[in-house]
């Protein structure tokens, strides 16, 4: 039995922002893979909730008029993971979502679940941030788009304000087209873990596969929330494929993180982590788009 | 707090439970239906013990709200035997392979292995542990496990070739 006050069940996404309006002080229920277990730990002990994990609506995937990604923030990492569209155009968002947790987790957690906790590991994050998704944030009064780079606002906090649902993820045409990425996560296991540090990366090459048309990289737990690293992408612009590239893209890095010492690993450590795998991230995503480093 | 009807269908039969809104799948399959096969591990989604299949896929029922289930089809361990009580290939596996020790996680893992198992074209060791990585057995070291699963897939497929 959870221990929780009251449960509303809205059935349409309309209802759902009344009965924020009404109890302002609920909390979402997605797929309740950190909420159900706060609850059980006593950390949310006593809340009330409202539960919008049966709001189909909130659920799927699809290609806009525009060419652009709309994925809505029920869709559990699974279904991300396998659906065509995520497949044949951002594949590295389905293998980021793919290294969550273990199949039972990835089948119940939900990607705007994943980044409305606003925690720096989200797996699902570096790799949105780096794709430069826009959010679609619904109240009463309408929607609100905010691009994801301006939502985290510290740990554990995100630009959700008073009466706000989060009811889609946009990757636009223009940002996904003719891109490779990669992700890597580091943690201490296989599966069932946080990462230590998550390090996404996507680029366009130039049309003769020998220089950077544009590089975009993000990191999650190098600094209290995900980021983008602007001075490593503005190393990359137009740079020759070869060493110095992946030499300047984690110099780069470098300069833009700010990890802190925690149980899971040290500052130190981190800095380490991020200039490795700065360079082994880019050089992985240029290789998937066909280019080689000192070809 | 308020009763609930939740109608779904478990291991074949349509049920309907009347179950306080505050329960998680596990209290309401093990205290009304009394399917003992779905231990309370860690009761946060870490061990994978009260593992089963909602619509095909491997959930933890721990962390899954009863009242999610409404319209649901579920199968648990219980659900795998045939109609006269005979266990099923994957059940007589983990027997026969030395894969079950104390027994607490066995039918976590044989749930989680259910969708591995009726694939169509065989899977290498490292797949197979990566579809039960949700799942701990702290006695067995998993080989027998990976062993268990492994055969049972691969004696189904040659029985589908026929």
């Amino acid at each position: 039995m959870y221990n929780f006050n009251n449960l509303y069940e809205p059935t349409s996404v309309e209802e759902a922002l009344h009965l924020k309006k009404e109890h302002p002080q609920a909390l979402w229920l997605a797929g309740g893979s950190d909420i159900l277990i706060k609850i059980r730990e006593g950390k949310l002990a006593h809340c009330d909730l409202i539960n919008i994990y049966c709001l189909e609506e909130l659920r799927g995937i699809c290609l806009e008029d525009d060419g652009s990604i709309l994925i809505r923030p029920l869709t559990s990492f699974t279904d991300v993971s396998m659906h065509p569209l995520i497949k044949q155009h951002v594949p590295v968002l389905g293998e980021a979502v793919d290294q969550i947790g273990g199949p039972q987790v990835r089948n119940i957690g939900t990607i705007g679940g994943n980044i409305c906790n606003g925690v720096t590991s989200a797996d699902s994050a570096t790799t949105l941030k780096a794709y430069d998704a826009v959010l679609e944030i619904a109240s009463l009064d309408g929607i609100r788009l905010l691009p994801y780079a301006e939502f985290n606002l510290g740990p554990g906090k995100v630009d959700l304000r008073e009466g706000e649902l989060l009811c889609g993820i946009r990757i636009a045409k223009e940002s996904y087209e003719n891109t490779s990425g990669h992700y890597i996560k580091y943690a201490m296991r296989k599966a069932m873990d946080i990462a230590t540090l998550g390090c996404s990366v996507n680029v366009r090459l130039s049309s003769d596969k020998k220089h950077i048309d544009r590089l975009r990289i993000a990191f999650g737990v190098a600094a209290p929330t995900p980021i983008r690293s602007t001075t490593a992408e503005k190393h990359a612009q137009g740079h020759e494929l070869n060493e110095e590239l992946l030499e300047q893209v984690a110099a780069g890095a470098l300069a833009d993180v700010s990890p802190r010492t925690s149980w899971r690993a040290s500052k130190e450590f981190r800095l380490q982590l991020v200039k490795e795998m700065a360079r082994r991230t880019t050089k992985a995503a240029v290789e998937k788009a066909g280019g080689t480093i000192n070809g | 707090m308020a009763n609930k009807d939740i109608h779904c269908i478990v291991n074949g039969k349509e049920r309907v439970f009347s179950v306080d809104v505050r329960s998680s799948l596990s209290d309401m399959l093990r205290g009304k239906a009394g399917l003992d096969s779905i231990k309370h591990g860690c009761d946060v989604g870490e061990c994978g013990a009260c593992t089963v299949l909602i619509d095909g896929r491997p959930f933890n029922s721990c962390i899954y709200m009863a009242i999610w289930a409404e319209g649901k089809t579920i199968l648990t361990l219980e659900g795998l035997s045939d109609t006269k009580g005979a266990i099923s290939d994957i059940q007589q596996a983990f027997i026969d392979e030395g894969a079950v020790q104390c027994g607490f996680c066995t039918p976590g893992f044989i749930m989680a292995s259910i969708p591995i198992i009726e694939k169509d074209s065989p899977s290498s060791r490292e797949e197979i542990r990566r579809q039960i990585s949700g799942n701990l057995c702290r006695c067995t070291g998993y080989e027998h496990i990976v062993d268990a699963i492994e055969k049972t897939q691969k004696k189904r497929i040659e029985q589908k070739k026929g």
